[in-house]
């Protein structure tokens, strides 16, 4: 097992770098001087080039690349050109905005999703199984914005129930003062997840349950509940999989929601750093982002091989 | 480089006297991904493996699974590249006079999965023309051939040339595969367990059908099986292999009364018997098959060979002639100057008073 | 992945020796769901396309006077937008690049990527480490991320869209490719074919191909969906369709501020985006069971 970790985080150092180097070419591909959000427009050459000196943007990309890498390896990821805040900081306070709303998503679609996947499977083709499946089809075909937009439109603005954008005030606290904020945005997250999640285990419990490992338990007496567990314990490892991917989807592609809703997390983070040009809180957030990604993966991948017997041999 | 009459079967080079067939020395290793460093060991599939073939007669080859057979079959057919020895087709070498691509033309396969064996999208037709198409032939002509190949495996044409492959039994799909196999007018076939998959009395017709078509059009055929009895049927000679080596080969008759090799005659012996007074009561040979990535020293049998010695963990026996025709064992009991204690004994006297 | 691989060998069987492609049209006929949503997408996309001569009001031309009209007002049936443009007008109009952005970058994902795919799982070797290392590397990204990223740092516009979103779409369906084509290559037919004496663009062409297409195109059918809301989401952060081309995801971002005045109309383009993309997933759905035959 610990055999199968190194290897895997032997494996990871190379994605990891051609991850920065995406990442950091990404912006570079961009028309257009970085310079020109920082500068006033009637600014004098002499300002112009003492900028890009400071920014290091008059040296070559490679060089670029190395400073930027070696200084984001200790830690320092540039400094915002907008807010003039360091970088890392600035991420470090809206991943937890994201990871906290994200997390709360998932719980809900996953325990939602799991529910209703296993029901449809173990009642394939009554009317449960083609309620489920209706859900589960709209949810993925649901623009998740929309939906966002709808639930404020009920909740907030008709109902007066939640609010319709922010945080909350000061700080974050998990009383209702502030939790209210987190209902409209965390059930929209969820609704995708939800719908994946119940399409994939649906089908897995479907297909497991007509495998003859199953008549096989049956017929040796075993109850209906030993039997659920043997079906759960071999749909886990592709659930599990399933599950840790939506997760990181939802990390990283929360903007379209934090936009709706203001939500202070990285992908509102993202939405200013592109409109703002701001170059460096750009690189920083993709870069923080991406490697939450790859790292999740890396975990799904430990834990399904630590569930599944047939992965570690492979 | 097209020859005027491509489906012609290719000319006759050496004589009767030639073998058509010459496999000198071959080997095959597939490399193994080791552990965590990545170190790699080697699955010696076919090691320095030689035999030949004669014009017109059926060679048999058998073994255990994984004993190398149907790699020693895709490198004949050069499906694989071997890693040494040389293939000689009547008299011309494969890589120097003989190009890969005329090899095709006179060696052909049948392989086992009569069903993964054709391509689901294409008609019967279509699967059997596709040879002669590749090699210049115009459509039309090349429907007039399988149509003509349909008829000589026994399948109506006007029924089945424009049938698709999941509606044939699977008897019927065996004989599109040797129509196939036949479209290019091999002078060598090598059946890789083609009938293994069939129902029994499927199977018989099929290898009715094989021994009819050798007669009518002069074919040579390497026949692949696990099953003794079908082996025994169709085949002139037998060749039998174990963990990637050949072990005896001998006209069909020899080897059945008298085979030479422990392990030969384990095989025989393994075949469960119908005479209900003579009932087979225990297996032969005891254990499996060593790991075919680290063989035993010397001669790979010895490890589950009643009759092993010291000689044989030290030195691996060559195949040597036990004084019939053509009949060699590689064994140290066969080879008079082995060190063996009984090297040099006929063999059945021993065995009948074991 | 290894799901679609296995459709192959379901997808093989075909009905009378028929054609293919016309058994599989037979089968879809008959699945009502799927020729519900066909209609559907046909109707809008010919509503699209035929926009200029179906008498509709302008979908550029404004009054400030008549902005944010509810449905129903006379005249606008679906009310008119924060500018005063008649809804009906925008959204049939905003049909055309809605739907041109959720196809176009699939196609020709579908395009590259399957040839990508093929050759890869086909080839094998030096070739397949090359294209599939690449495509992990893309693949660590969540596709959200990436188009944005990418969308990001090209700049907002309808070609950049579509360059960031083909790029999206590539990594997947060269994965699907590659699993289904080194299945295929694996099968006893490709061997013979070889032992033939064919070369590899002929076989690739004539044995892999014909069997690796079907679930490849279903797959990328799937994929339809998402990329239109990807598309628009696109749009509505700013960085796709700009202003004042009418566009549902861009709609979506211009009326956002008027929820509290006209929720209904402001929430109208993307019950559009929803309706589209709702009909394609059935249909793919219903592609899948059409072509998955076991008899």
């Amino acid at each position: 097992m610990l055999i199968y970790i190194a290897k895997r985080l032997v494996l990871v150092v190379p994605v990891v770098f051609a991850v920065a180097l995406v990442c950091f070419l990404l912006v570079h591909i961009a028309p257009g001087d970085p310079l020109v959000s920082v500068l006033p427009p009637d600014a004098s050459q002499a300002l112009a080039d003492q900028m890009r000196k400071a920014y290091g943007f008059d040296r070559p990309l490679p060089v670029q690349f190395g400073i930027w890498l070696w200084k984001a390896l200790n830690g320092d990821l540039g400094t915002s050109i907008a807010t003039g805040r360091a970088v890392a900081e600035e991420v470090g306070r809206a991943v937890g905005n994201t990871v906290m709303l994200a997390m709360v998503a998932s719980l809900i679609g996953f325990a939602f999703g799991l529910m209703f996947g296993f029901l449809a499977g173990y009642f394939r083709d009554t009317w449960i199984d083609k309620l489920v499946t209706t859900l589960s089809i709209t949810g993925v075909s649901m623009p998740h914005y929309w939906l966002g937009m709808v639930l404020v439109i009920i909740f907030s603005v008709q109902l007066g129930w939640l609010p319709a954008v922010g945080a909350g005030p000061g700080g974050w606290a998990w009383d209702w003062a502030h939790f209210q904020y987190m209902v409209l945005p965390a059930v929209t997250m969820s609704v995708i997840p939800m719908g994946i999640v119940a399409r994939t285990v649906r089908a897995l419990v479907g297909d497991l349950l007509s495998q003859e490992f199953v008549t096989a338990l049956r017929a040796k007496g075993l109850t209906e509940v030993r039997v659920f567990v043997h079906v759960a314990k071999n749909a886990a490892p592709t659930a599990i999989a399933v599950m840790g991917l939506q997760f990181g989807y939802l990390l990283g592609g929360s903007i379209l929601i934090e936009t709706v809703f203001s939500w202070p997390g990285t992908g509102f983070l993202l939405n200013s750093a592109i409109f703002q040009r701001d170059l460096p809180l750009l690189q920083g957030t993709i870069l923080v982002l991406a490697l939450f990604f790859v790292f999740l993966n890396l975990v799904v991948d430990v834990i399904q091989a630590a569930i599944d017997p047939r992965i570690k041999r492979a | 480089m097209s020859e005027p009459d491509v489906l012609a079967p290719a000319a006759d080079v050496g004589g009767p006297q030639q073998p058509l067939l010459e496999v000198r020395a071959m080997s095959k290793h597939f490399p193994v991904r080791g552990g965590f460093l990545g170190r790699a060991g080697v699955v010696r599939a076919v090691d320095d493996v030689s035999f030949s073939v004669d014009k017109g007669e059926v060679l048999g080859i058998v073994g255990e699974s994984g004993c190398g057979k149907s790699t020693t079959a895709r490198l004949v057919i050069g499906l694989i590249q071997p890693d040494a020895g040389s293939i000689i087709l009547d008299g011309e070498k494969l890589g120097a006079a003989l190009s890969l691509r005329d090899l095709r033309r006179r060696v052909q396969m049948v392989f086992q999965d009569s069903y993964a064996s054709l391509n689901p999208r294409l008609t019967i037709e279509a699967s059997i023309a596709f040879g002669p198409i590749i090699h210049g032939i115009s459509s039309s002509e090349a429907r007039e051939r399988a149509h003509d190949l349909l008829r000589k495996v026994g399948l109506d044409p006007a029924t089945f040339a424009d049938r698709y492959p999941h509606e044939l039994s699977g008897g019927q799909r065996q004989r599109v595969n040797i129509a196939r196999a036949l479209a290019l007018s091999p002078r060598l076939v090598l059946l890789d367990e083609a009938v293994s998959a069939l129902d029994k009395s499927v199977e018989a017709q099929v290898l009715n059908l094989l021994i009819d078509l050798k007669q009518d059009l002069g074919l040579t055929y390497v026949f692949i099986s696990h099953d003794l009895n079908v082996v025994r049927f169709i085949s002139d000679r037998v060749l039998v292999m174990y963990l990637g080596e050949v072990v005896e080969t001998g006209p069909v008759e020899a080897l059945w009364q008298d085979a030479r090799h422990p392990y030969t005659r384990a095989l025989l012996a393994a075949m469960p018997s119908l005479d209900p007074d003579n009932r087979t009561k225990e297996a032969p040979i005891a254990g499996d098959p060593p790991n075919p990535i680290n063989p035993p020293s010397g001669c790979r049998f010895h490890t589950r060979c009643a009759f092993a010695e010291s000689v044989c963990s030290e030195r691996s026996p060559a195949l040597f002639a036990t004084g019939n025709d053509r009949h060699t064992a590689a064994c140290h009991m066969v080879d008079p100057a082995s060190g063996h204690s009984k090297a040099g004994q006929s063999f059945a006297r021993e065995l009948q008073n074991a | 992945m290894s799901v679609v691989a296995d459709d192959i060998v379901r997808i093989a069987t075909v009905d009378k020796a028929r054609g293919y492609w016309a058994t599989v049209f037979r089968r879809l006929s008959r699945d009502k769901v799927a020729v519900v949503c066909a209609s559907i997408i046909l109707l809008i996309a010919l509503a699209a396309i035929l926009a200029p001569y179906l008498g509709l009001a302008s979908p550029y031309t404004g009054s400030m006077i008549r902005r944010l009209r509810w449905i129903g007002t006379p005249g606008y049936p679906l009310g008119t937008d924060e500018l005063g443009r008649d809804m009906v007008a925008r959204l049939i109009y905003g049909g055309r690049l809605s739907l041109f952005l959720g196809l176009a970058p699939v196609v020709l994902a579908f395009l590259i990527g399957t040839t990508l795919g093929v050759m890869a799982g086909y080839l094998g070797g030096f070739v397949n480490q090359a294209i599939m290392r690449v495509v992990d590397v893309f693949y660590a990204f969540p596709s959200v991320l990436l188009a944005i990223a990418i969308s990001g740092a090209l700049g907002a516009g309808i070609v950049n869209s579509i360059v960031s979103l083909t790029i999206v779409f590539i990594p997947p369906v060269v994965r699907v490719s590659e699993s289904v084509t080194t299945s295929v290559r694996s099968l006893d037919f490709v061997d013979a074919a070889r032992a033939s004496g064919a070369g590899p663009l002929t076989i690739m062409r004539v044995h892999v191909l014909g069997n690796v297409l079907g679930p490849i195109f279903v797959y990328s059918t799937s994929l339809i969906s998402v990329c239109m809301i990807l598309a628009s989401g696109l749009s509505f952060l700013g960085l796709g369709t700009k202003p004042p081309e009418p566009e549902w995801g861009l709609m979506l971002n211009t009326l956002r501020t008027a929820i509290y005045v006209n929720p209904w109309v402001a929430a109208l383009p993307g019950a559009m985006i929803f309706i589209v993309s709702i009909c394609f997933n059935l249909l793919s759905d219903g592609m899948r069971s059409a072509m998955d035959v076991r008899a």
